[in-house]
């Protein structure tokens, strides 16, 4: 804006107005054409609201305005016969001048806030102000979306001690005392109940599954329950073992329950888990409470099956393009047994459980490669997941 | 286990290659982890569940790999030559429950020398050590049909004669292991006349074990009742490949043919003669009632699929004998074979089936459900608490449940759950306290820098109440360093007090509740002069503070620490707060401020009281705008700027009704101490 200004201002001479010694036409258009010219540049080059105002005096005063002046200079001394040419002339002139005037007077008042607005500069790049926001965690957070796709099947939630007795860690789920399948789950007992009969001693429980019985003891068929919960193995710490760790077990117990129910179910809960593309396959295996058992391998959400991610051998799938998920299986007559008294009389009713280690599947979801960050509360870990 | 391809189609034609054999297995249940090895180095990797001791061979695998591809099993039929004549060794067993078959035969003029390399072979293959061929043999039969059998050096019997007995409390055993082990009237031996010579089922003794020197040879093979061999096992720490498979359920009737596999296989590799015939002591059958199976119950736990005549191939390909012989019964009888022990139910005939048939055949359905969806009283409050807890900037956290006893005796008064077999002795109580847990977390991130932390856990405490134990919901949370980092917008704000009591009034909010109280009870691991507990009711909701100096100082914390502790199970007491609507003030508020020196023993909390006690209605908050202390006032005492608004929801507030309340505020006000300050 500067140097235009610079410009505007050493311009020639400010226009005045003078007696027009010839009124042919021709002289006319030249002396009109000078004096539009001069207004315009005049108005051009004005910059605030003062300048404007002293603008709009000069050529607009009744007294002495330029305006003022032509019609003395030009309309008045003119022959009789170019009197009325003139004053036609003088006519669209001071239009043209009136318009000039409002525009410049709206400009000015343009750029007088835009002056004002030009002291509010910031520099945008700068980073913004965050307010710091809890993360959720990862473990925590994969619970509750499991839970939340069972709870929109009609699943309630059920919850259960922790420290547990052998009878509902075991016995009632057909663990017999001295059975080998005890050896699977590495138990942490609690100290001092040597004294007390078998089934009334404590531990860790090893698996969410005690709740099942709990919830049988308590509610009559048909039910569907989820169980979330904390769960305790006598496993060093390291990169894949925690002793202590999270399960969801489910249960649905009812008087037309099938192994296709089972599958069924299982099947659209992982795919409402990890996306429609997944598929699964089922496996024959081995719990004591369940028969016929399975175990459900889902496609391997890694690599999308292929056993390959670009070059390097897929590792969470050991390149077998399948990820064991959970296990499951129909609830064993033997368990229904120990409720039968109330209503889950096995040639009546039948169901299905099911069991996955949450840190696991959150491990796999989230890529992390070791499941003590889990527990070790460091914020550059858990940010990751805010 | 280990499992080698060549070998098991030693037993079954199969025209499939390794791989697709391997996913075969693995879909009946035998899962092959991985394949090693190419042609006939091949080994199988399988898992094997521990219900199915039958298929932790070579030979019980090919069984199955049969009845998926309904080829012929072959019979393992050991062609032995003729004996020469002698007296039976006579076999005396004791306790026909616990050993109910003892099956054994002697060898004589045997050479024992390395094993031939195809037997050696195959065991290395399997990574078992070649020891010598009357020993490799009975590991051969181990592997090849699963049955554990054991080989004496019959000449250091004593006695001619075997007695399978309970030991006499004291007696010694010395292992093959090498290791003398005392014996108790619990476990069973096997024991020539004078002493005992193997721990039954688990390992045979040293004293009596083959030798270079060993011409004559015992062999043995017998039938141990599960639970006598899995206690044995656990109470003398040895766990092996035949207690493994005795503790599980062997095969009854596999005595008299692994006897004289063993005898085949050591004739074929050291000379020597057989001497005199097998000889089977049989105290005690093991019963396996046949099972009635219904085609009612197949469908009710399987549905429509498999057809009937599906079921019964598959039941006679796994070697279930089933009559009738028609397809159009409903109910048919099935023997259960001597080497399926885990069958014994009706169940188990339709797991059978469904194993066979193929999981991934049944159709996915979704069962309908007309029951009800029952909430957890708690599970909204907690949801609730969570949510707002993240909205304040703490991130979540789960710490183990485990603590020191120090720790656990440190931080509550409870009475620790001891663990009987712990870990570590860093873990060796169920937590009393989330404390140490929120302490420790904090700790681990100042050691690596992280110096801005706020965290929460929300968990269990475990105590004994009485002889009962007793889990409590509660909450933690922590934080150090700064709330507002500093940056050109601001300096450093650090984390103090009032943050955490800001979030506990926050947090509490979600709650309905007349009003929170707070007072300085705080346990004694807070700092004493800057701790507090809030109570709803009288009952401690929380308390909360800086973490006193000592302990600090202890952990080597270099900044401020704050703790706070939820008692939610207290908390979950009240309901949550349901929102509700109030008018919006349609008149003007009306703002005085108030400046006024008191001594410094005038709390707020005093201050607050007096004023609320004079009733004003109108006054709707009395808020403290600016706290100094030193300059222009005195020592002991500091200077605070009040500001009162006055609000009416029915009219717009008179000039001369706001003085009035103002005179009574600082009436009461100089009543307290204060001075007001022109
Ligand atoms: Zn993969």
């Amino acid at each position: 804006m500067g140097p235009y200004r610079l410009h505007m201002k050493t311009k020639t001479a400010p226009y005045a107005a003078t007696k027009l010694s010839d009124y042919t036409p021709g002289a006319l258009d030249d002396a009109v054409t000078m004096l539009l010219c001069a207004v315009d540049s005049e108005a051009a080059a004005l910059e605030d609201e003062s300048e404007w105002k002293a603008f709009r005096d000069r050529w607009m005063a009744r007294k002495n305005g330029i305006l003022t002046q032509i019609n003395d200079l030009w309309l008045k001394p003119a022959p009789r016969d170019a009197k009325r040419e003139v004053g036609q002339r003088v006519n669209e002139m001071r239009s043209r001048v009136e318009d000039t005037v409002e525009q410049a007077a709206e400009r000015c008042r343009q750029s007088a806030s835009q002056a004002h607005l030009a002291s509010d500069w910031i520099d945008i790049s700068l980073p913004g102000i965050r307010r710091p926001l809890g993360a959720e965690h990862p473990v925590i957070k994969t619970m509750n979306e499991i839970v939340s796709i069972f709870r929109n099947l009609g699943y309630s939630v059920e919850e259960g001690p922790e420290i547990e007795t052998d009878y509902y860690n075991f016995e009632s789920l057909n663990f017999p005392p001295n059975h080998p399948a005890r050896d699977t789950q590495d138990t942490l007992f609690i100290g001092q109940q040597d004294s007390k009969p078998l089934r009334d001693r404590l531990l860790l429980r090893t698996h969410t599954s005690p709740v099942q019985i709990r919830t049988m003891e308590k509610l009559k068929p048909p039910i569907r329950i989820v169980i979330p919960g904390k769960v305790y193995r006598k496993d060093p710490p390291d990169a894949s073992h925690s002793p202590m760790f999270h399960q969801i077990e489910g249960l649905a117990v009812d008087y037309h329950i099938k192994f296709g129910d089972l599958k069924g179910t299982l099947d659209h809960f992982i795919k409402a888990l990890l996306g429609s593309t997944v598929k699964t396959r089922f496996r024959p295996s081995f719990f004591p409470f369940t028969e016929p058992s399975a175990e459900m391998m889902v496609s391997c959400f890694i690599c999308g099956g292929s056993g390959w991610r670009a070059a390097d051998p897929c590792r969470p799938c050991k390149q077998s393009g399948w990820i064991e998920i959970l296990g499951c299986g129909m609830v064993d007559p033997n368990v229904f047994e120990f409720v039968k008294q109330n209503g889950y009389d096995p040639a009546q009713v039948t169901g299905f459980a099911f069991g996955m280690g949450v840190d696991r599947l959150a491990l796999l979801k989230y890529g992390v490669d070791d499941i003590q960050l889990f527990f070790q509360g460091d914020v550059r870990f858990l940010k990751q997941f805010g | 286990m280990k499992i080698s391809a060549t070998w098991l189609r030693e037993f079954v034609d199969l025209n499939v290659d390794n791989r697709r054999l391997a996913d075969d297995l693995t879909s009946i249940g035998a899962g092959v982890e991985a394949i090693l090895g190419q042609g006939d180095a091949a080994i199988f990797d399988v898992e094997i569940t521990t219900n199915r001791p039958d298929e932790m061979n070579h030979y019980g695998l090919a069984r199955e790999a049969a009845a998926i591809h309904d080829r012929r099993l072959r019979t393992i039929e050991p062609d032995l030559p003729k004996a020469a004549r002698a007296a039976p060794i006579p076999i005396e067993i004791q306790e026909p429950d616990l050993c109910p078959r003892f099956t054994a035969r002697a060898l004589s003029d045997v050479r024992i020398e390395p094993s031939p390399a195809r037997i050696a072979d195959r065991l290395t293959l399997l990574d078992q050590r070649p020891i010598s061929n009357a020993v490799d043999a009975t590991n051969y039969v181990l592997w090849e049909m699963g049955k554990p059998t054991h080989v004496f050096d019959l000449d250091l019997l004593e006695g001619g004669k075997l007695v399978i007995r309970r030991a006499r409390p004291g007696e010694i055993l010395k292992t093959l292991d090498g290791i003398e082990r005392t014996l108790t009237n619990d476990d069973l031996v096997v024991a020539d006349a004078r002493k005992p010579v193997g721990l039954a089922g688990v390992m045979g003794g040293f004293d009596t074990m083959i030798t270079a020197k060993t011409r004559n040879i015992l062999i043995e093979s017998a039938w141990w009742d599960p639970i006598t061999i899995r206690k044995a096992s656990k109470r003398h720490g040895l766990h092996t490949d035949a207690s493994h498979r005795f503790e599980r359920g062997a095969d009854f009737e596999s005595t008299v043919v692994s006897t004289n596999r063993v005898a085949q296989l050591i004739l074929a590799s050291g000379g020597g003669k057989l001497v005199g015939d097998v000889v089977d002591a049989i105290a005690k059958r093991i019963d396996q009632a046949p099972v009635a199976l219904h085609i009612s119950e197949v469908r009710r736990a399987l549905g429509e699929e498999p057809g009937i005549s599906e079921i019964l191939r598959i039941l006679r390909s796994l070697g279930f004998e089933v009559a009738p012989e028609t397809n159009d019964a409903s109910e048919w009888t099935v023997e259960i074979p001597s080497w399926r022990l885990d069958v014994e139910r009706e169940i188990d005939l339709i797991e059978e089936i469904a194993r066979l048939y193929g999981y991934d055949r049944f159709p996915n359905t979704l069962p309908a459900y007309s029951g009800a969806v029952i909430e957890l009283p708690d599970a909204k409050k907690e949801a609730t608490v969570r949510s707002r807890l993240l909205a304040l900037g703490y991130d979540e956290t789960v710490s183990l449940s485990f603590a020191s006893p120090e720790d656990g005796a440190r931080f509550s008064p409870g009475l620790g759950i001891e663990i009987a077999n712990p870990l570590s002795e860093e873990a060796s109580v169920m937590r009393t306290s989330m404390v140490p847990g929120m302490l420790n977390m904090l700790t681990y991130n100042l050691n690596r820098g992280n110096d801005d932390v706020r965290l929460f856990e929300i968990g269990n405490v475990y105590e004994f109440l009485a002889d009962r134990p007793l889990e409590s919901k509660r909450g933690s949370f922590g934080a150090t360093g700064n709330v507002l980092a500093p940056g050109v917008y601001q300096p450093a704000r650090p984390y103090s007090f009032f943050d955490m009591k800001g979030d506990i009034e926050t947090l509490l909010e979600v709650f309905d509740y007349p009003s929170v109280a707070f007072d300085a009870h705080a346990a004694d691991y807070y700092h004493p002069l800057r701790r507090a507990r809030a109570l709803l009711h009288g009952a401690t909701v929380a308390q909360f503070g800086q973490i006193h100096p000592d302990i600090a100082a202890r952990r080597k914390l270099r900044q401020d620490v704050f703790l706070g502790e939820l008692y939610l199970d207290q908390l979950y007491r009240h309901a949550l707060r349901q929102p509700g609507y109030q008018a919006l003030p349609r008149y003007p508020a009306v703002k005085r401020d108030f400046s006024f020196t008191f001594a410094d023993a005038v709390r707020f909390q005093e201050i607050e009281t007096a004023v609320g006690a004079l009733g004003i209605k109108e006054l709707r908050t009395l808020v403290p705008l600016e706290i100094f202390r030193s300059g222009t006032v005195p020592a002991g005492k500091y200077s605070l700027l009040l500001r009162a608004t006055f609000q009416s929801q029915e009219r717009t507030l008179r000039e001369y009704e706001v003085a009035d309340w103002s005179a009574e505020i600082i009436r009461r006000l100089e009543e307290l101490g204060g001075s007001l300050r022109s």
